[in-house]
């Protein structure tokens, strides 16, 4: 498999008043072509802020890329300046996110936030780009594409506006695609048609793509295999065939535990119990140990590290209790 | 951030030494504010002018001197002297006296009148408040200075009716901000839950209502005694507003400005301290916002 | 769009009304008889119940004042007391300087001020943004009259460029006057531009555009500044009543012939009519230049037209 995207040891912190906070503790993960990767984690566990530290869209908030290398078909993209990196978004990354609604210019209309990424990339006239960016609606699945170009984006649904969104971020071919949670804001119903949209899409051009979500539901329908991220570090990473019956770090299994069940009318859904803990109050040794029911003196002592587990990897005592080299000191000056 | 907020204010429910910690908080935040900081001092000192002003003014303001007149800035008379021979340093400092009493009177009317309107109109809403707020488009019809104009030609010329109209135009402004907060306030959970303990409505609004718009008017306030001072310099500049012979600095420019070719300093001076006391005013009102009130801030 | 412009013009008609009725009021508010006033200091008492009778003052209130909305349809606002000219003659000699007054001085305001917004914006807390909120806090504390007076000074009589007053000189006589009339305001329309559009810059369809590999320029340009400049319009529309008050004072220092100056010799002259006639004036004209504003606003904004 050809390789797109290979993010190692990726470190970003939020900058507030004096110090920094890290969020992100060295993050590997790459994503190759033809391939659809799920990056999953309750809100605050660092999916967004991985999404946009690779994309460089860190513009803006406090974040601040610490270290790391972020790799793209051969080119560290930390390496470049703002005008280089610029080329590529759009062109080779480009990425949908979570707010349809908000995303999209209100004041702008349709057709000129999509012909102004074919013009900026693909270098065609006015004419052409419009031609371009109608046959692009068409293919997501927008009707009277013609007349949607001349509407601004209150006249449209959420459903529709993200169909705009998907349109405008493939317009320019991109290698890699980053959906920041693509389906979260929407219905139910309409859900599941953009994700078989973006299968459908993923397909045919053939582009690999980081799908970022909470919803493990939605991971095991279009994804090829998953990372889980926890407090800023991966968890676990296996194959998405594999996840429900091998799946070994007790939070991922947690998180397969609340998934909802279509058919199944349990009364309560399961809840992993806790929350994600604060960049200001992290535990010493695992970051999920408060919420572990297996936690064990160790965890509570150190940190483990990514070691490769049955089939993928997993950051777990469980799994590398009698491994004297899972003492990962990577972690161990980090408190 | 909004959590926060009320918890802090439960907390001064049950205990009232809070307040004092609250004080130095916001201290510790407007220290930072050095602008702000440096213009708070500047105020202070006009406020010292006010207080022991004709104590140290080197000449008296009033006293002629024909045999010295007109002339330019050079000691003893630093700032110069007027077409009377008086000492326009003198008659400065005594101006701050007049500027400070007169704005901070008016915006001070207009205030506690708008902040009732506004208290009123936010709590019990409903006709009231829709009669309040009719009346406060009404007053925004006209343009300020206009009305201000228009009182003062109803009422003649003279600083007390300055007074009046720069108190009048002050109130929608204040009614509208003190609603707008209020009404913020009111779905506050501690105010809920002093409706449900059944305390009376005069209570909850002086209670518990009140002190929390208190730093939106204190923002407001300090703004708005920058331009109250501007609008008076300008009545009396027009001749509405103080005597032509008082050392009012909008008065001093107006008789000043036959002698502009001649001797500018007689113009200049005045009309520089109106703008450093505006300017520090204004500078202290963002400052003050930026520390109490951060949501308004870009 | 034409249906949204009737809808506001119909929502304005009882504002105008009550402001109509205020000013209406007006001339029962002053202490002393309006029909001694109009007859004279030395009228006998026979003369003085005459003007009051030709005034309506025996009449009741609301008839006097539907007879006064009703000359006011008619553009029938009375006499000077003082000169006996009709006083829409007095106003309509003096209109055109004042509206050409007030049109340059807000024109530069909002060019100034616009472009000092969107620098400040942009270089946020940086050396540039420093210098263009000073400048804007400097502009929104200066007296404009002492503003107008240190431009005499400066460029008519140290210099020689420019006309003191009046205006005898074509558009030099205009420089000074609209210069110190529109400081302040662009002084308020350059903290407001900065900070709609530091509130713009923070929305998602920006960051949206980033992701699209588009430049900061094309950011700002395409993106950002229609939509902070669409509520920058309603401010200059509300700071209007500003500079209609400066236009009096800053008016009163060029010696200008307009209606600014008209209002202070009126209310110097206790020419009631034509104090009452330009206080009018000024308000009505406030709200027009509201509605307009309010239409414009709608033009630009794509979500309010079609609500």
């Amino acid at each position: 498999m050809e390789q797109l995207l290979k993010v190692s040891n990726l470190q970003t912190g939020f900058k507030n008043d004096r110090e920094i906070q890290k969020v992100l503790h060295g993050i590997d993960l790459e994503v190759n072509k033809g391939e659809i990767v799920g990056l999953v984690g309750e809100s605050g566990s660092g999916k967004s802020v991985t999404s946009l530290s690779i994309m460089q869209l860190l513009h803006g908030t406090p974040g601040k890329v610490l270290a790391g290398e972020i790799n793209y078909k051969g080119v560290d993209l930390l390496s470049l300046k703002e005008s280089e990196m610029r080329k590529y978004r759009g062109k080779e990354l480009s990425m949908i996110f979570q707010e349809p609604m908000t995303s999209l210019n209100p004041v702008v209309k349709i057709g000129k936030q999509l012909t102004e990424i074919i013009m900026l990339h693909l270098k065609y006239s006015k004419k052409k780009a419009q031609g371009h960016a109608i046959s692009m609606l068409e293919s997501v699945g927008i009707p009277r594409a013609k007349d949607i170009m001349e509407s601004y984006p209150h006249e449209l649904s959420g459903g529709m506006l993200q169909r705009v969104m998907i349109a405008m971020q493939i317009s320019c071919y991109p290698s890699l695609l980053i959906a920041d949670e693509p389906t979260t804001a929407l219905d139910v119903t309409i859900q599941a048609q953009i994700l078989n949209l973006l299968k459908e899409i993923q397909e045919t051009s053939n582009m690999g793509v980081l799908f970022i979500t909470h919803d493990l539901g939605v991971v095991s329908e279009i994804c090829d295999r998953v990372i889980v991220m926890y407090a800023g570090r991966i968890v676990e990473e296996l194959s998405v065939d594999r996840l429900f019956e091998d799946a070994s770090h007790p939070y991922t299994k947690g998180l397969i535990k609340s998934i909802p069940i279509i058919g199944q009318n349990k009364k309560k859904l399961f809840s992993i119990p806790g929350t994600v803990p604060s960049p200001r109050n992290m535990p010493k040794g695992c970051k999920f140990a408060p919420r572990c029911e297996f936690a064990m003196d160790i965890c509570w002592q150190k940190e483990p590290a990514l070691l490769d587990s049955n089939y993928g990897k997993s950051r777990c005592w469980l799994e590398a209790e009698d491994k004297e080299e899972a003492y990962d000191s990577k972690y161990s000056y980090r408190s | 951030m909004e959590n926060k907020y009320v918890e802090m204010d439960l907390n001064e429910e049950i205990n009232s030494d809070k307040t004092e910690n609250r004080f130095l908080e916001f201290w510790k935040l407007f220290r930072r504010k050095k602008p702000a900081l440096y213009s708070l001092y500047f105020i202070l000192l006009l406020l010292v002018l006010v207080v022991a002003g004709q104590y140290i003014t080197p000449f008296d303001h009033s006293e002629p001197n024909y045999s010295n007149i007109l002339s330019s800035p050079s000691w003893p008379h630093v700032f110069g002297t007027d077409e009377y021979g008086r000492d326009v340093l003198s008659r400065v400092i005594a101006g701050t006296k007049i500027a400070l009493t007169v704005s901070i009177s008016a915006v001070l009317i207009g205030a506690i009148a708008g902040t009732i309107l506004g208290l009123v109109s936010g709590f019990f809403g409903k006709w009231i408040d829709k009669a309040i707020m009719r009346f406060c488009d009404i007053l925004f019809a006209f343009p300020d200075l206009i009305l201000a104009i228009g009182i003062v030609a109803i009422l003649g010329p003279g600083l007390q009716n300055v007074i009046i109209a720069i108190a009048f135009f002050s109130v929608p402004s204040f009614a509208r901000i003190v609603r707008s907060s209020t009404l913020e306030v009111k779905e506050l959970l501690f105010v809920e839950s002093a409706k449900s303990m059944g305390a009376s409505k005069r209570r909850i609004v002086f209670k518990h209502i009140f002190p929390e718009t208190i730093p939106v008017i204190i923002v407001y306030f300090t703004m708005n005694v920058g331009t109250a001072i501007l609008s008076a310099a300008s009545l009396s500049f027009l001749g509405l507003g103080a005597e032509l012979s008082s050392p009012d600095w909008g008065a001093m420019l107006s008789m000043g400005r036959d002698y502009i070719g001649t001797s500018f300093h007689i113009v200049f001076f005045p009309g520089l301290m109106i703008f450093l006391t505006v300017l520090a005013f204004n500078i202290l009102g963002d400052g003050l916002r930026d520390v109490l009130d951060p949501k308004t801030r870009d | 769009m034409l249906q949204f412009t009737i809808k506001r013009l119909l929502s304005l008609l009882p504002l105008l009304l009550v402001v109509s009725f205020v000013v209406f009021m007006f001339i029962h508010f002053i202490p002393g008889d309006p029909a001694r006033l109009m007859a004279g200091q030395d009228a006998s008492l026979e003369e003085i119940e005459d003007a009051r009778n030709a005034l309506g003052l025996n009449d009741p209130i609301l008839v006097q004042y539907t007879t006064y909305l009703s000359s006011l349809l008619q553009l029938e606002l009375g006499e000077s007391y003082r000169s006996g000219i009709p006083v829409i003659d007095l106003i309509s000699d003096r209109i055109g300087p004042s509206l050409i007054l007030t049109f340059l001085s807000i024109l530069w305001a909002l060019v100034i001020g616009i472009l000092i917004g969107i620098i400040s914006a942009v270089f946020r807390d940086k050396l540039p943004d420093r210098l263009g909120m000073l400048t804007a806090v400097s502009g929104i504390s200066l007296p404009n009259f002492w503003l107008g007076l240190v431009c005499i000074q400066i460029f008519s009589v140290q210099l020689g460029w420019l006309p003191t007053g009046g205006v005898n000189d074509g558009l030099k006589s205009y420089i000074l006057p609209s210069f110190a009339l529109g400081a302040g305001i662009m002084a308020m329309i350059a903290r407001f531009t900065r900070s709609s559009l530091v509130q713009t810059l923070k929305q998602d369809y920006i960051r949206t555009g980033r992701s699209k590999g588009l430049s900061s320029q094309s950011i700002i340009y395409g993106h950002a500044l229609k939509n902070s400049l669409i509520p920058v319009i309603t401010v200059a529309g509300l700071q209007f009543g500003f500079l209609l008050g400066g236009s009096v004072v800053v008016e009163t220092v060029f010696s200008f012939p307009g209606l600014g100056q008209l209002l202070i010799d009126s209310i110097s002259y206790r020419d009631y009519p034509v104090v009452q006639a330009l206080i009018l004036f000024f308000s009505v004209q406030f709200i027009l230049v509201n509605l307009f504003v309010d239409i414009l606003y709608s033009l630009f904004n794509p979500k309010i037209r079609y609500d």
